[in-house]
Order: structure tokens, then sequence, then C-alpha cells
């Protein structure tokens, strides 16, 4: 069974991500060491790992935000220097430590997320403002579209920027500790929707987590590889009869 | 009252109002990098430029604004260094201007240097090709911003989200550092070393507080600027006062303002 949908797996789905031996360390500290790990089109990637195990480098490397100093990384089947298609990826850092008086709306925020080189020199259009609007009804945040970010809940803003992740229509996206600073029953609903994301559309999805009650929930007990102190637990949806899948935001089929 | 007639008063009106649309506009995207005080900085550095220019009698604002851009591309360089302390490359810079500025002042006293146009403005004295420069700059600045407005809310509201988008981070801050130069340098006629600052961070701090979008904050800035930039030419031409001074105070009341309208409508 196991062997059978690996097969599936090359058969049908592309590699979205591949690590090959990366390396990195701040001064002397090594963070990470000779880390090689692939991520297929439609797995769900948990990445646990103590303090300082290297996850967020980890995730900052794979979004172009730093370098391995030894190793590389590819993504989409391309060496990562000369991955152009950003839009592709979806990335939510850890903490968004923005200024709480920035003068910005939720809507603004959002549609920041298609601020890309695709758009330079473009205005936004109507489609863009419609691929918001779906955003934030995704997320069940539409009333809060004209709220000032800063004067959000820590939950409703982790939503913001969820939205704001997803207004491309990413084929991966990457959420670095999504449920820490709210509250267990948001934690659970936010859990629940990402859970229903990689079921029913085609996204991939690479989180960091600590809380290991909800990454073995749906990702099983036991991780499917270890790297250090990293390690890398993975579920594989099925669920689509055809690589194509869905749309999240049904207005976006044209892109992404 | 024939001083709001004459010329130069009227050359004044024209200067303040263009500069009070870029100033305003540069300096809330500093204000909201967390880069308040470089304005401050580019000012006094630009003060030595200035200096320099009396020295060897090359046009002193163009001088000035030359030394105002290296400049920027310095803290730019020791900000990245740095990273998270944007203020400490600010402070370094600052002192190396002032003491330069206060070296080539010392070199210069034999010449007929007026140092104190150029530390509190002279908006008064303002020429024909000193108007040519700042209507260039606003020209400039104005046409890059509206191009690049999306970008720059991006790369002021979260530097890494727009380089994970791969948009070239690198350009826009240089982009944005000598934007800030070329309204630095162009306004220090106006209102003066020493002022520059004001006009940069005042309207930025009063649409902070009022405003709740991006485009809101943008449109109040200039707003503010204008209202304090041309009120404060009248007020000082009519009472005989100075008028760097009248449109710095004006914004601290306009600013005082702001802050009691947010606290009355919070309570």
């Amino acid at each position: 069974m196991d062997n059978n949908s690996t097969l599936q797996q090359i058969g049908c789905h592309q590699e979205i991500v591949r690590l090959d031996g990366v390396s990195y360390s701040f001064d002397s500290q090594s963070v990470l060491s000779d880390v090689s790990f692939r991520i297929m089109e439609r797995d769900f990637v948990g990445l646990i790992g103590s303090n300082g195990a290297g996850k967020t480098t980890l995730l900052r490397m794979i979004v172009g935000l730093s370098r391995p100093q030894k190793g590389a990384i590819s993504l989409f089947g391309q060496p990562a220097d000369e991955f152009k298609d950003w839009n592709k990826i979806g990335y939510v850092p850890q903490r968004n430590h923005f200024n709480p008086l920035f003068p910005a709306t939720v809507r603004e925020v959002v549609l920041s997320g298609l601020y890309g080189r695709k758009k330079l020199f473009r205005r936004l259009s109507k489609e863009d403002i419609g691929r918001c609007e779906d955003a934030l009804g995704a997320l069940k945040i539409q009333d809060l579209g004209d709220k000032k970010i800063g004067a959000l809940s820590g939950g409703q803003q982790q939503r913001v920027f969820l939205a704001r992740a997803l207004i491309n229509n990413p084929k991966l996206l990457i959420l670095d500790e999504p449920l820490s600073g709210i509250d267990t029953e948001t934690q659970q609903s936010f859990f629940h929707m990402i859970k229903h994301m990689h079921q029913r559309h085609n996204i991939t999805f690479l989180m960091v987590s600590h809380d290991m009650d909800m990454v073995r929930s749906y990702l099983g007990q036991e991780p499917k590889e270890k790297s250090g102190k990293l390690s890398f637990y993975v579920r594989h949806s099925h669920d689509l009869d055809d690589c194509d899948g869905t749309d999240l935001l049904h207005s976006l089929r044209r892109e992404g | 009252m024939d001083i709001l007639s004459a010329e130069f008063f009227q050359r004044a009106l024209i200067g303040g109002a263009l500069i009070a649309v870029t100033a305003p506009l540069m300096g809330l995207f500093l204000v909201l990098r967390r880069l308040a005080m470089i304005g401050d900085t580019l000012a006094h550095v630009s003060i030595a430029g200035v200096a320099l220019g009396f020295l060897v009698n090359v046009y002193p604002v163009a001088v000035g604004l030359l030394f105002a851009i290296l400049a920027s591309f310095a803290i730019e360089l020791l900000r990245r260094t740095y990273r998270t302390y944007a203020e400490l490359s600010i402070a370094i810079i600052m002192s190396g201007g002032i003491a330069l500025a206060s070296l080539l002042f010392t070199m210069g006293k034999g010449f007929n240097m007026d140092v104190s146009s150029y530390l509190f403005g002279s908006i008064y004295t303002l020429n024909q090709t000193d108007l040519a420069v700042i209507a260039g700059v606003t020209i400039i600045v104005l046409s890059m911003v509206l191009i690049h407005k999306k970008e720059l809310f991006l790369l002021t509201f979260d530097e890494e989200a727009a380089s994970v988008s791969g948009l070239p981070v690198k350009y826009f801050n240089i982009m944005l550092s000598v934007l800030t130069a070329l309204v630095i340098s162009a306004s220090i006629k106006i209102v003066g070393a020493l002022l520059v600052s004001a006009l940069l961070t005042i309207p930025a701090a009063c649409s902070l507080t009022l405003s709740r979008s991006f485009r809101q904050a943008v449109v109040l800035v200039v707003i503010i600027g204008e209202i304090a930039v041309l009120a404060g030419l009248w007020i000082a031409g009519i009472g005989n006062l100075a008028p760097g001074g009248t449109i710095v105070l004006l914004l601290i009341g306009i600013l005082a303002v702001s802050v009691m309208t947010t606290r009355i409508m919070r309570a």
C-alpha cells in the first residue's frame, strides 16, 4: 500500500521543494547540517523540532530570505537562484511584527500579496479586487475588510496574513507556527481550515508547529524522515482524482 | 500687507507649496519604516555639502544634494549591517555630517558664507534656479511614488514579504534613499536644515493617529503639509515672523489637535 502510493505520487505529482545537503550556521554555531528532503505536490509536511533546531531558518532559505552556505535548494524543479515564479509560493511568517499603528486596512494588506514582479508597472484590476474579496471570504473575514490591521486580535491578524498568502492562489503554502499566540479554540478552527484546504484544493503545505498533538492527529504518529533535530511528518492527499484540482479561490483559475 | 503681493513672496509660496507635497510624502515612508530621524541626518550632511559648494564656488544646493545622496547610500549600507538597529546608522552618519560641516565652515570663515540661511531656511531669497530645482524634484518624486505606490506600500509594511514576492527590494530601498536626499536638499533653503525633519515627520505623525488606511494617510500628510506651509508663510508674512519657525510651530499645533481629536473620539 505504501509503495503503491509512492509510485502514484511520482507518476502524477511534481516535485515542489528539494533540499540537497543543505547546511547553515550562524557564526560558528551550526544550525542545520546536511538536510535533504523532498516535498511532492499535495504533500502536507509538518516540520517539528526543538527551539533552535533551525526550522525557521530552513523556511527562510526556501523562500529566498537567506541562502544555504552548503547544499542546494530547488523549487518546482528549478534551482532556487533561478526561480522567478514567487507568486506560486505563499509564506506566512512566524509573527508579523508590524507596527500596530501602521495605517493600513485589512483589504490593503491582503491585496499586497499580489504585488510581485508580475504586477510591477501595472494597476490593480477589477479581477484583483475580486480575488481579494474571495480570499477574505475564504477565511471568513469579509466584514473586517475596512478595519485597521492593528486593531484586530491575534487570531484575526493570522487570518489576514493567511488571506494575503492565498490571494495568489499559491501551489505551495509555507506556514511558520501559524497556531502560536492564538487561543485554543481559534487554533482548532484554524487547523481545521488548513486541513480542509489540503484535502479539497491543490495546495502543498509546509508547516512548522510546536503542537505535536495537532500535527500527529493529522499527519500520523511517526515522522517520515529525520534530519538532525528536525522531524518531517508527511501526509499526502489523494482526495482529488487528478492533479489539476479545484482552486480555493474560484475566481483565480487562470493563474497559478 | 503688500509683502503678500511682492515677487519674492510669490516665489516663496510656490516653492513652499511644492515642498509641502514631497517632504511629507517621503516622510510618511520614512516614519513608517522607523527611519524618522533620517531627515535630520541627511540635512546636516547636506549642509556640509553646501559649505563645500561655497568653498569651491559651485552651486551649493547641488553639492548639498550630492552629499545627501552619498549619505543616504551610507545609511542604507549601515542599516543592512546593523539590521533592526536602523537608528544606529542614522546617528553615526549624523555626527559625521555635523563634524564635516563644522570643519568646512571654519575653513570658509574668510568667505562670505550665509550659514544661518541654510540652518534656518531663507525662503524669501529663493531665485528662479532654486524654484526650477524644487519643481524638478517634485516631478521626480511624485512620478516615482505614483508608479510604484503598490510596491512602496508593501516594502514599507513588510520588507520581507516584498522580498519573498520577488520584488527587487534593494532597488526600491536605493530609490527611497535617493528620493529622500533629493527632497531634503531641495527643502533646506526653504525651512532650513534644523527644521527639515519637522516637515518630514510631523505630518506623518498626525496621519498615523488620524487615518485608518494607507490611502488616507498619503492624502492626509499632503493636506497637512500644505496647510502648515501656506498658512505659515502667510502668517509669517503678515506678522513679520521667521517663516521656517512659524511653519514648524503650526505643524506642532496641528499635531496637538489631531492627537486630542483621536483621544476624544476614542473616549
